[in-house]
């Protein structure tokens, strides 16, 4: 069985199998790319991820339009190797130090400019119908992922809550609590991010059926290095517009202060929209790494959602309104 | 210093050195390098490079505060490696990092500022490594040869400096890097200007004291005899 499926792989090169998009069983071989060989090896990932164990599974309606045609990033990668600096700023100390997140209770304020502004408990956000959808990541530090995400889209919670005609955008708040989120604690230097962090979309960009409320990956609720209990995921966007552990979601008529605009605002613009066209002043976005492979490669614009968000943009300047 | 510490000394410095690369190497066999292995080698590479330079810079500093006389013989083999690390630091980027993308990373040399100082820093080691043999101290001559050493400041500078700005906002080791530098190149200042308040051999107000004999520092690895204000006390023989 391994032997044909690596026999079918080769044959098509380096495309993926129909039946591999929804199969977890599958993971590239890093040590043999590391190594320049063309091998691909198998690995139990279904496994592995039940493994884990404590992580309670989910279930959702896999979604046939959002599948997406590339090989899943490893569930070990996914789950240790995040930017979530409430954490800390190592990649590794989301996952060594996510103990300390208690995710239960909970709930979602959401409010703002509409006319049933509600709070939601997360038990009653995971009644949502829930979905599982593939998703392209691409963090702003040129690497990126494909990860299977569990949620539903964030214009059906919106629509509880019913803006009101003043409402245009969207704003996101993180917990902010030092002693659960270690990483809130002020360093040394006294050098932080301005917590909580907030991010913030235009409302059309919330309302678009892209934009995802996440509450899961890879079959299972969402780990605490994640963003658990529940995240927003915006696959065209920078991996940081995609705010976690998410306490509030409010509507405004104003643009919203977004954390990383404010700590570095000539290094992240409140758009952000994935676009190799324009540099982050430090490094070109022309290319990325997929984890898990050894070349780069070239960064689409949208992220490869053009086709579906390109309309949100019609006639602005995407250099200007980074 | 007697023959078999000597010979510790440098045994030790070889294996604190080579231990980031063989860590490196073991990842590799056991397939440990976590989810962007080119990135973590690239990162592990770099931060070994720095610090066995800023180590290197440390041994003079060293001589000054306590008048010890081997730091200074492990300081061309702890430059010696930090040029090592450099260049494998800067094959990875090349190799597996851009795969030999030569346009693209000359792009990035010119635009992206941080590539500019490390490469810049890169390229100032050449000719200390080049010129870190008992042969080449000769040919050049010991005043023009510590000249072109002194550039080892610069480059620990222009190393600092590629850290910093690489590194994103909140992110606070780079500092600690820096504050090192700044350490060291305080210690040289401080003892600068010591000499030049004390330029002449004689005994100090306060005794036991003994200032620098002669302004005029060793060569390379031998005849590193200046004294510092512990070095009565520990006796000025090797």
């Amino acid at each position: 069985m391994l032997v044909k499926r690596d026999m079918e792989r080769k044959l098509q090169g380096e495309d993926v199998l129909p039946r591999e998009i929804t199969d977890y069983g599958v993971y590239l071989n890093r040590r043999a790319f590391m190594a320049g060989a063309a091998t691909l090896a198998l690995a139990p990932w279904g496994r592995e991820a039940s493994a884990q164990g404590k992580l309670q599974p989910l279930q959702a309606a896999k979604n046939p339009a959002f599948q997406a045609q590339e090989a899943l990033t490893p569930y070990k990668h996914v789950t240790t190797y995040n930017n979530f600096y409430e954490f800390g700023t190592n990649k590794e100390d989301p996952e060594r130090l996510q103990a300390s997140l208690k995710t239960r209770p909970w709930t979602v304020q959401v409010d703002g400019l509409c006319a049933k502004p509600r709070t939601f408990g997360i038990e009653e956000l995971l009644k949502f119908p829930l979905e599982e959808r593939v998703y392209r990541l691409r963090c702003v530090e040129a690497w990126s992922m494909v990860i299977p995400w569990i949620g539903f889209p964030l214009k059906d919670l919106l629509k509880r809550v019913e803006p009101t005609g003043q409402a245009r955008y969207v704003e996101f708040t993180t917990l902010l609590n030092p002693d659960m989120f270690p990483g809130q604690k002020r360093g040394l230097f006294g050098f932080s991010l301005d917590w909580p962090y907030t991010e913030g979309l235009r409302l059309d960009e919330a309302m678009h059926p892209l934009t995802l409320v996440t509450v899961g990956l890879y079959g299972q609720v969402l780990p605490n290095q994640n963003g658990a209990p529940i995240r927003v995921v915006v696959p065209w966007k920078y991996g940081f517009k995609s705010a976690k552990s998410l306490v509030r979601i409010r509507l405004t008529s104003g643009e919203p202060k977004t954390t990383w605009n404010k700590a570095a605002g000539n290094e992240y613009g409140f758009y952000s929209n994935v676009n190799p066209e324009v540099s982050h002043p430090r490094w070109s976005q022309a290319t990325e790494r997929r984890i898990g492979e050894l070349r780069r490669r070239d960064t689409l614009m949208f992220n490869g959602y053009g086709d579906q968000v390109a309309s949100l943009y019609a006639g602005m300047d995407l250099k200007r309104f980074y | 210093m007697s023959h078999p510490v000597r010979v510790a000394l440098k045994a030790a410095v070889w294996i604190g050195s080579l231990w980031p690369l063989g860590v490196l190497l073991r990842g590799f066999m056991t397939d440990d390098l976590g989810a962007n292995p080119i990135e973590y080698v690239t990162r592990t590479l770099g931060l070994t490079a720095l610090v066995l330079l800023l180590t290197s810079l440390g041994m003079t500093p060293l001589r000054a505060l306590f008048g010890w006389s081997w730091p200074i013989q492990l300081r061309r083999l702890l430059g010696l490696l930090a040029f090592f690390y450099v260049c494998l630091h800067f094959a990875v980027w090349i190799g597996l990092d851009h795969f030999f993308a030569w346009r693209r990373m000359w792009e990035d040399v010119l635009k992206r500022p941080f590539i500019t100082v490390g490469v810049s820093a890169l390229l100032l080691l050449i000719p200390l490594a080049a010129t870190s043999t008992q042969g080449m101290i000769k040919r050049l001559g010991g005043a023009r040869w510590r000249l072109l050493h002194k550039l080892a400041y610069v480059i620990g500078g222009l190393g600092v400096l590629h850290f910093l700005w690489l590194a994103k906002k909140g992110r606070t080791t780079p500092y600690y890097y820096a504050i090192a530098l700044a350490l060291l190149l305080g210690v040289r200042v401080w003892d600068w200007g010591r000499k030049k308040l004390a330029p002449h051999p004689g005994p100090l107000p306060g005794g036991e004291r003994v200032s620098q004999t002669k302004p005029s520092p060793p060569l390379g690895e031998r005849a590193s005899v200046r004294a510092g204000p512990l070095a009565v006390r520990r006796g000025l023989k090797e």
